[in-house]
């Protein structure tokens, strides 16, 4: 094949099939948050705002909530958000776009370095189905979380951090503690 | 001033939803390159076994940073014009605090469980799943979260602004906080890493 291929894939084995964490199997740290600091600067010049994710997840709630009960969403301010004024589909949304380009960059980059193989991602003493309902429990807690502090790490974290706002620190500085603190109690599920 | 190029009228809202697309490939590209698409190691950075996470997050936040504020300085973006969101300080607070629960029971966040979906991880389908289900559930109580959602509403506010000191200022702080975090972090792996080591 040809060096630009190998360049990426020099480190195929992939560290989490392996017992142990080791991180030269990716980019360097600094030189990829360099590079996704780079992103996010792009974004802030080109359209004047930053990066997000949960946004975009909203969105197909809400337009699913409209679709089974169209007058459960009349009333409800946090659906309407995200719904538009109906004068085009709601799917017409910078992060929907954003969101669809991130899992087919993601895939891109898998595929490149030969990282695409399905799999659970859990520690040696977890079962699947026990990471199964992990996962859906804390996803629904993510979810619900990032839709009271207005946004997910991307939104809040990254685009907030960036820009200095007051929130978005407060936000990640909680993430931090949050997560920290809960750690201990489901280690056996990740080492 | 000539940027942001999209609140000047560059271009139109179509053209910026294929600027979205095409950001996001870059996005995308980024965090599982830099192996946000695993959860294992997303996890790993809260029992200091692998602070990738902290080392890249605060990399990129600490380079746009900069690179707002030297293009604002240049005279070349309006700062004003950069949206974020509204600072609402206690619902922001309690989101993030139960955010990061989430993270670490989850093991993704919900930008990064598209990119592990995308290279096959089972268990971002779940989180996925899960992450409709919980904006579900906010949606419905919606209603009785109302008036905590919109408490403590301080508007448009920045850490400058907030402190009462300079921009620049905050943003020599910010990355001498990075640097020692670090150095802190580069150290602290070492020792992790040895007394695992130790241990087997």
């Amino acid at each position: 094949m040809f060096k630009f291929k190998e360049w990426f894939t020099h480190h195929l084995e992939d560290n989490v099939r392996e017992g142990e964490l080791t991180p030269y199997h990716y980019t360097n740290p600094y030189l990829i948050g360099l590079l996704l600091g780079l992103v996010l600067l792009a974004t802030f010049v080109i359209m004047g705002r930053g990066l997000g994710a949960s946004g975009a997840l909203s969105t197909v709630v809400a337009v699913g909530v409209e679709t089974v009960a169209p007058s459960a969403v009349e009333n409800n301010d946090f659906y309407k958000g995200y719904l538009g004024d109906g004068t085009q589909s709601p799917f017409k949304d910078w992060l929907v776009f954003e969101v669809i380009g991130l899992v087919i960059g993601g895939f891109i980059s898998g595929a490149i370095a030969g990282r695409t193989k399905m799999m659970v991602e859990k520690g040696p003493r977890f079962t699947n189905k026990k990471r199964f309902l992990f996962a859906f429990i804390g996803g629904a807690l993510m979810g619900f979380g990032a839709k009271m502090a207005r946004g997910c790490t991307s939104g809040q974290g990254l685009t907030g951090g960036a820009a200095l706002s007051l929130g978005g620190w407060a936000f990640m500085l909680m993430v931090f503690a949050g997560a920290y603190a809960t750690a201990y109690f489901v280690r056996r599920q990740w080492i | 001033m000539t940027a942001p190029f999209y609140k000047f009228g560059y271009f139109n809202d179509e053209v910026s939803l294929i600027i979205a697309f095409v950001i996001g490939l870059f996005f995308g590209f980024v965090l599982e390159r830099g192996g946000f698409g695993s959860g294992r190691m997303l996890a790993a950075q809260f029992y200091f076994t692998d602070m990738r996470v902290f080392k890249v997050m605060f990399t990129a936040i600490v380079t746009a940073m900069i690179g707002l504020f030297y293009f604002a300085w240049m005279g070349f973006l309006d700062l004003s014009l950069v949206y974020y969101g509204d600072t609402y300080l206690l619902p922001q607070i309690v989101g993030g605090l139960i955010l990061g629960i989430g993270f670490v029971i989850g093991g993704y966040c919900p930008g990064t469980s598209g990119v592990a979906i995308a290279t096959g991880k089972l268990d971002a389908i779940f989180y996925a799943l899960g992450g409709f289900f919980g904006i579900f559930v906010f949606g419905e109580m919606f209603p009785l979260l109302k008036d905590f959602f919109y408490s403590t509403h301080m508007g448009k506010v920045n850490l400058p602004q907030f402190f009462h000191v300079s921009y620049g200022f905050v943003l020599l702080v910010v990355i001498l906080v990075a640097i020692a975090g670090f150095t802190l972090v580069e150290w602290g792996e070492k020792v992790v890493a040895k007394k695992r080591t130790e241990n087997k």
